[in-house]
């Protein structure tokens, strides 16, 4: 960026999508550790840990009106026919947002995700079997990209062969949608079309076992819940649940093609599997989150008025030398290690621990058939950033 | 040693569990729950320690 990045900082500039740490450090060290820019609708962006995890712990503050990092002021934005569907829980705030969570934190608690754990590795041993003949593959469109999409259609019980429409779709309204409303809104108009569908078919076919099902039967206060909160959550867990998870299954596969030290770490010394997983999450922490300033403010003597956006930059936070020693460094079994890749406070990820499970099974099922492999070119890496960080294209050789 | 969680602060990271799995479980929900009651074991000290250390929310409180 040759630009300011402190009253002017670009989160789509190409430099900084493929390599931000440089321009967070800048910004971090000044003496306005807060920046803001004008571009994509404005937005201010703290760099600190501390000052992130306090935006995102200060809820009733920093509100969920909107979590996206660009777009039109909230209520300004075109909806279209589903403009009654949200993202519950991470479009809730307090009070709704506590029932909007805790009914669905059941299907994500660490007993509940267990079950996929052989479904993912044996979707991962199938995925390479189709390119471990050709000594090269794409560890990011060919591999990582694969699993999430097949893991949340398996999880929401809809067919895994439409897993291409489904990205697509979450592309559409994570990338490509981030720049161009109508790009975004027809993604969520074919997200939220699709759902209902599978909604009216379950309310006038109830399934057993059924994710869908379940939710629609569910009542809070000895009421069903409305219809549009369980077509939120099954948009949101599309949404939420694909790009990230690639993102970091992707980023982790691209440093490890780097370090065959951490390669072979990992494989003289299984027990580091938990940190190390921790550790990939920090250092490539791919998802950016927004909230709005509910009422005029000051934050650390910036003077935030109510509308205005704030980034949450979870990679940003987790470079913070104040919080993580060598913070630029993978050290995979770093003791203390407080990162925030999953957000903080009453948002904090819900499907951490199914997120956690897929990069565990997917890195270990690639270095247990692929031991030794690196970039082709690294120069050719292509990644996407804004609001998910993570490589695109990433061809290894092995 | 003792441990306890702050019901209010903890929001399931599981952070603890992963550093800890005898001393920290999950309820239904995913938030923590501790497996011991009383004193913890001493040869599971450091591993408390190593939990507390990587809770994001500061919502693990040792008592020595
Ligand atoms: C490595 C992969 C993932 C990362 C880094 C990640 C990151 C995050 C972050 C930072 C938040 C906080 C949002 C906020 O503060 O506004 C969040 C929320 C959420 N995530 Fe994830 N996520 C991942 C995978 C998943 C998966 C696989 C699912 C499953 C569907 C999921 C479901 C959710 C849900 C439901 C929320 C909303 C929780 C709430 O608002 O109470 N995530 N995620
Ligand atoms: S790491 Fe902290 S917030 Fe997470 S489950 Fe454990 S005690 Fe709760």
């Amino acid at each position: 960026m040759s630009i300011d990045p402190l009253t002017d900082y670009d989160i789509f500039d190409s430099q900084f999508v493929i390599d931000p740490f440089p321009v967070m450090d800048q910004i971090r060290e000044s003496e306005c550790p807060v920046a803001h820019t004008d571009r994509w609708g404005g937005s201010w962006m703290p760099t600190r840990y501390a000052d992130i995890v306090a935006v995102a712990q200060e809820h009733d503050l920093f509100t969920s009106q909107q979590i996206l990092v660009t777009g039109p002021p909230p209520g300004q934005e075109p909806e279209g026919p589903y403009a009654a569907v949200a993202a519950p829980p991470i479009s809730s705030d307090p009070p709704e947002h506590h029932w909007h969570r805790r009914l669905i934190l059941p299907f994500f608690a660490p007993q509940a995700v267990a079950k996929f754990e052989d479904g993912t590795r044996e979707l991962c041993n199938r995925l390479i079997d189709g390119f471990i003949d050709q000594g090269e593959a794409d560890a990011a469109a060919d591999y990582a990209q694969q699993i999430p999409v097949r893991v949340i259609a398996t999880m929401l019980g809809v067919p895994t062969d439409l897993s291409d429409t489904f990205t697509g779709w979450v592309r559409g309204v994570l990338e490509a949608g981030l720049k161009d409303q109508a790009i975004r809104l027809e993604a969520r108009n074919n997200i939220l079309g699709y759902f209902k569908r599978e909604i009216d078919d379950r309310t006038a076919n109830p399934r057993e076992n059924d994710l869908i099902t379940t939710l629609l039967n569910s009542e809070v206060d000895g009421q069903k819940v409305p219809e549009e909160y369980v077509h939120g959550v099954c948009n949101l867990m599309l949404v939420a649940g694909v790009d990230t998870t690639w993102s970091s299954i992707g980023a982790a596969l691209w440093h490890l093609a780097q370090h065959p030290e951490h390669r072979h770490q990992l494989r003289d010394d299984p027990e580091l599997w938990p940190s190390a997983i921790e550790e990939l999450l920090r250092a490539y922490a791919p998802v950016t989150m927004a909230r709005i300033v509910g009422r005029d403010t000051e934050f650390q003597g910036c003077p935030m008025s109510a509308g205005d956006r704030v980034l949450m930059s979870f990679p940003a936070a987790n470079r913070d030398p104040r919080q993580f020693e060598r913070p630029d460094e993978v050290i995979l079994d770093r003791e203390h290690n407080r990162h925030v890749a999953f957000g903080a406070g009453i948002h904090r990820c819900a499907g951490s621990n199914l997120a956690r499970l897929e990069l565990r099974v997917a890195l270990q099922t690639f270095l247990a058939r692929i031991p030794d492999f690196e970039l082709v070119d690294p120069s050719a890496v292509t990644w996407a950033g804004g609001q998910v960080r993570g490589p695109r294209q990433c061809k290894v050789r092995f | 040693m003792k441990v306890r969680v702050e019901e209010g602060s903890c929001h399931g990271h599981q952070s603890c569990a992963i550093a800890a799995p005898e001393v920290f479980g999950a309820d239904d929900y995913g938030n923590a729950v501790v497996l011991i009651q009383g004193v913890i074991p001493t040869e599971l000290e450091a591993k408390v320690r190593r939990a507390e250390g990587n809770c994001p929310e500061r919502a693990i409180v040792i008592e020595d």
